[in-house]
């Protein structure tokens, strides 16, 4: 199923604005979501039977830095049956009063959703509302701070060991 | 002489006469056990090594499973804060006279990663204390041999018996 196809079965099911289609020129069109449509969009892409997007091939989080003041999770969708793929993207404000920015966990959907969360979680710092076990996976479970973001300082020592060179 | 009555056991064999430090040394650097430890691409080389093609049994040296049954460790690859933890266990573990071996930039002093590399330790020698350092990124087969024959010139250099006073006024005195 070609992208154009896919977007028109989702705008017809939640209406014609719920969906923005960015970076269309290129061979990977992406689908910009709002996040309040996440959790149902994810749903009825899991569970139409035209779609059955049964795989979440990747998970992607993505801070656009200080100025834009956003950050970007990206989700990348494969059907196995139908071979076709889809690449949804949902930007998020970077900090919300002081905490880290928060997005519903799709961990419930798909299963892989939950060690790329973590992982994403690690680096990133994005917080997913509702995941089953939001730990550090990569980094030891006393670091401090998020690697991937912009702003990220690197502590000066741990467990005794300097840090820097 | 015919090689058949050379072999045969006479009896009427020679004796060495050397110093007991001489022998512990040699008998220390001729069977240099290394832990089986690896991290990252350095490990294929030091793999490469251990098989057929450069032999490093030759040397009498050979990988052990365990830090106990050890004489050096050799550090392959990157080391990163979450290891580090356990490579200080895994050193303290082995038996004394222990020895290290620095293998490839990354444990040497960080590496590709010494600036950006938040992970990274930037040398293994921040966390235990190092005998012979390796370079190359990763290195040679060849080079880990030579590291090895290094780490047996300072092994064969040491004063295991000698009563620490002595040495102190040797030192001194030169």
């Amino acid at each position: 199923m070609k992208f154009h196809e896919i977007k028109e079965i989702l705008s017809n099911k939640f209406g014609e604005n719920t969906f923005l289609e960015i970076n269309q020129k290129s061979n990977q069109p992406i689908l910009q979501i709002g996040i309040q449509q996440l959790i149902e969009a994810c749903k009825f892409l899991y569970e139409d039977e035209r779609l059955f997007f049964d795989y979440l091939v990747c998970l992607t989080g993505i801070d656009n830095g200080l100025e834009k003041g956003t950050v970007d999770v990206l989700y990348n969708l494969t059907s196995i049956p139908y071979q076709h793929n889809l690449t949804i993207k949902v930007t998020i404000s970077r900090q919300i009063e002081g905490y880290f920015c928060a997005i519903p966990t799709l961990s419930n959907i798909w299963k892989t959703a939950n060690w790329h969360e973590r992982e994403t979680f690690d680096l990133v710092g994005i917080y997913f509302e509702g995941h089953p076990d939001l730990r550090r996976i990569l980094l030891p479970s006393d670091w401090h701070g998020y690697p991937l973001r912009k702003d990220y300082q690197e502590q000066d020592c741990y467990h005794g060991i300097k840090v820097t060179y | 002489m015919d090689f058949q009555e050379n072999s045969l056991k006479t009896g009427n064999g020679g004796v060495i006469i050397t110093s007991v430090e001489d022998l512990l040394n040699w008998a220390r650097l001729s069977s240099l056990w290394p832990m089986g430890f690896g991290l990252a691409c350095c490990a294929i080389e030091m793999m490469a090594s251990y098989a057929s093609n450069y032999d490093l049994e030759r040397f009498g040296i050979f990988p052990r499973p365990s830090p106990r049954q050890s004489d050096v460790i050799i550090v392959a690859g990157t080391v990163t804060f979450k290891m580090a933890d356990r490579i200080r266990r895994l050193y303290e573990q082995m038996p004394e006279p222990r020895y290290v071996i620095s293998m490839g930039s990354c444990s040497n002093c960080g590496g590709p990663y010494w600036e950006h590399g938040y992970h990274v330790v930037k040398g293994v020698d921040r966390i235990i204390p190092v005998d012979v350092y390796v370079p190359g990124c990763p290195p040679r087969p060849e080079a880990l041999i030579g590291g090895f024959l290094k780490l047996q010139e300072k092994i064969n250099k040491e004063r295991p018996i000698a009563p620490q006073l002595l040495l102190k006024i040797e030192k001194e005195t030169e």
